[in-house]
């Protein structure tokens, strides 16, 4: 089944509206965030901030210091863009209870272009202190986390997309913020990937058992805090390391783990992700391809090792 | 408290701000001084808050949207009692409770971490969205600075303020008319600031920020606005209170050396209650 995970934070949104705490933010694009699944069955708790993230941002800030557990959703370039200094200053620099629900992240944004394909969103969260940045891979993973950052005291981002992607957990799994999953495991490559391509890094694992490759396939959901000890252990079982993003190279996961490795066990690393470049307009199956960011791709890579 | 009380109080927060500032060899008198009047008089006369209970649910609250006059927010707060005045002397430094800008988390009294210019007004819509949400009539002070309404974000909350009809909103701008490089008029003219507001749908309401009576008076009305937020544009004199400092933007972010400190303090001392 191919579910969006910004459908399951709709859906996640609707069960939490019980707790009467829990208030929802959105600037203007409610439908494509989801968020109106929530105004539907509470409208009371929904506040729509019009076109004007900082602001949105500021106001989640303020529901938080009076008890609130305010969610702020738009696309993640605005989000995590337009307004990283009032993420920074006014939420993580008092470390307030506000989660940030950021839709239409990476390439996969598709025909809307480079200006709205947020690929540096990662980078900017995760360089803030009290930060905890989340990136699921599938609709169940994502609904977890959203039930993981309303649990959880502090500021949280999490990323979610647009396209629909395949499921790869069933109902029972159990998430937990900063604990990597093993998906499969292998003694010649560790892959690790995040988000939406974690389900190309098992399509890969299968072509390179087909090969005589056996790969580990981790899936990073927790960008931060970082599962060190995971990572450490699948790169001393393998000695080689395949990280996989839908965001740049530059400071996302890719960077996260060689930050892990160069420091624990320096281990050799090949990042796939945008390499320093913009997105632009297409199908998000054209852009994938187009960006290297296919299982093909990462087949390739394991085997240039 | 009579105007005379109110008064001697605003000299010891000046005091307080110069010292302060003057022990820390950084800091933004200037501003501090424009807005101590404004300060004294909301908590010491028209705020409901306790010191023994900062966190008081029912509080007013008061974001100082201009954080750099922070010195004057923890002047007021320690002469208040919310904490011993010799804290004061730690102020900017290492691992002290006073930083450079105002920080919920180090600070008892202070209601929300500011001091990036534009953020207040959001977080304070924030508190009164929640109060509305609660059913609890606190109100919610925001302190403004002439320079700081340049930033867009001001806008932007003004118009969710004014959109949520956020009457438990009463802002107040410090109407100093000077910046960092020189006038308003100078740098960037905020005016007509008074119509700006109005077309926002803000009920305005225009006061001399030095005369405490008309402070008091301007809360009172501004508490009984319905349906939509109040901005008291406030006149002042930067450097108030100390005639070397009045009216320079020079002393926006410079501390005094000891013989201005002592020259400062001999003036305030004197002044006129």
């Amino acid at each position: 089944m191919n579910t969006a995970t910004r459908e399951a934070y709709g859906q996640a949104l609707v069960e939490l509206s019980k707790n009467e705490k829990i208030v929802v933010l959105d600037a203007d694009l409610a439908k494509a965030t989801k968020t109106a699944d929530f105004k539907k069955v509470c409208p009371e708790r929904f506040f729509d901030m019009g076109i004007a993230e900082q602001d949105m941002i500021g106001t989640a800030a303020g529901f938080a210091v009076s008890g609130k557990i305010p969610f702020a959703s738009t696309f993640a370039i605005f989000a995590a863009g337009r307004a990283f200094e009032q993420i920074r200053n006014s939420v993580c620099y008092p470390k307030l209870n506000v989660k940030i629900a950021a839709t239409h992240a990476g390439v996969t944004v598709g025909e809307d272009g480079g200006t709205h394909q947020a690929i540096e969103d990662i980078s900017l969260m995760r360089s803030i202190p009290n930060m905890v940045v989340l990136n699921p891979s599938d609709d169940v993973e994502a609904k977890a986390a959203i039930f993981a950052a309303a649990e959880y005291y502090g500021p949280v981002y999490i990323r979610l997309g647009r396209a629909a992607t395949p499921t790869l957990h069933d109902e029972n799994y159990k998430f937990e913020i900063g604990k990597g999953e093993v998906l499969k495991e292998g003694k010649d490559v560790a892959i690790i990937a995040t988000g939406i391509m974690v389900a190309k890094a098992l399509e890969a694992a299968e072509k390179l058992k087909a090969e005589g490759i056996n790969a580990t396939v981790v899936n990073i959901h927790t960008i931060k805090p970082i599962d060190k000890e995971l990572i450490v252990k699948v790169a001393k079982e393998t000695g080689k390391v395949v990280t996989v993003e839908e965001h740049s190279v530059i400071g996302g996961l890719g960077s996260a783990v060689c930050e892990v490795l160069s420091q624990e066990l320096p281990t050799k690393v090949k990042l796939i992700g945008l390499n320093d470049t913009f997105g632009q307009s297409g199908t998000p199956k054209d852009l994938l391809e187009h960006y290297g960011l296919t299982t093909e791709n990462i087949v390739e890579t394991v085997k240039s090792f | 408290m009579n105007i005379k009380e109110l008064k001697e109080i605003a000299k010891k927060v000046r005091v307080n701000i110069v010292e302060a500032v003057a022990a820390a060899k950084s800091g933004h008198p200037g501003g501090s001084l424009s807005v101590a009047d404004i300060l004294t008089t909301l908590y010491f006369e028209k705020m409901n808050v306790n010191p023994e209970n900062p966190k008081c649910e029912d509080r007013d609250r008061l974001v100082l949207s201009k954080g750099h006059v922070a010195p004057a927010l923890y002047a007021v707060l320690a002469e208040r009692g919310y904490f011993p005045k010799e804290n004061l002397k730690s102020l900017r430094k290492l691992d002290s409770m006073l930083q450079g800008h105002p920080d919920m988390k180090s600070t008892p009294g202070v209601d929300m971490s500011t001091g990036s210019l534009g953020q207040g007004l959001s977080a304070a819509n924030g508190m009164a969205l929640s109060a509305k949400l609660d059913k609890k009539d606190y109100k919610i002070y925001v302190i403004l600075g002439d320079g700081e309404v340049q930033e867009g974000q001001i806008w932007e909350a003004a118009m969710s303020a004014s959109h949520y009809k956020l009457d438990n909103i009463i802002a107040i701008l410090d109407y100093n008319g000077l910046q960092i490089d020189g006038s308003n008029e100078e740098v960037m003219n905020i005016n007509p600031i008074d119509a700006k507001f109005e077309a926002f749908g803000w009920q305005v309401i225009k006061i001399d920020g030095h005369d405490m009576e008309a402070i008091s008076n301007a809360v009172d009305e501004a508490k009984s606005v319905k349906e939509k937020p109040t901005v008291i544009i406030a006149k002042t004199v930067k450097g108030k209170g100390v005639s070397f400092m009045e009216n320079q933007a020079s002393w926006h972010g410079t501390a005094p050396n000891e013989d201005q400190r002592k020259a400062a303090i001999e003036e305030i001392e004197r002044g006129e209650a």
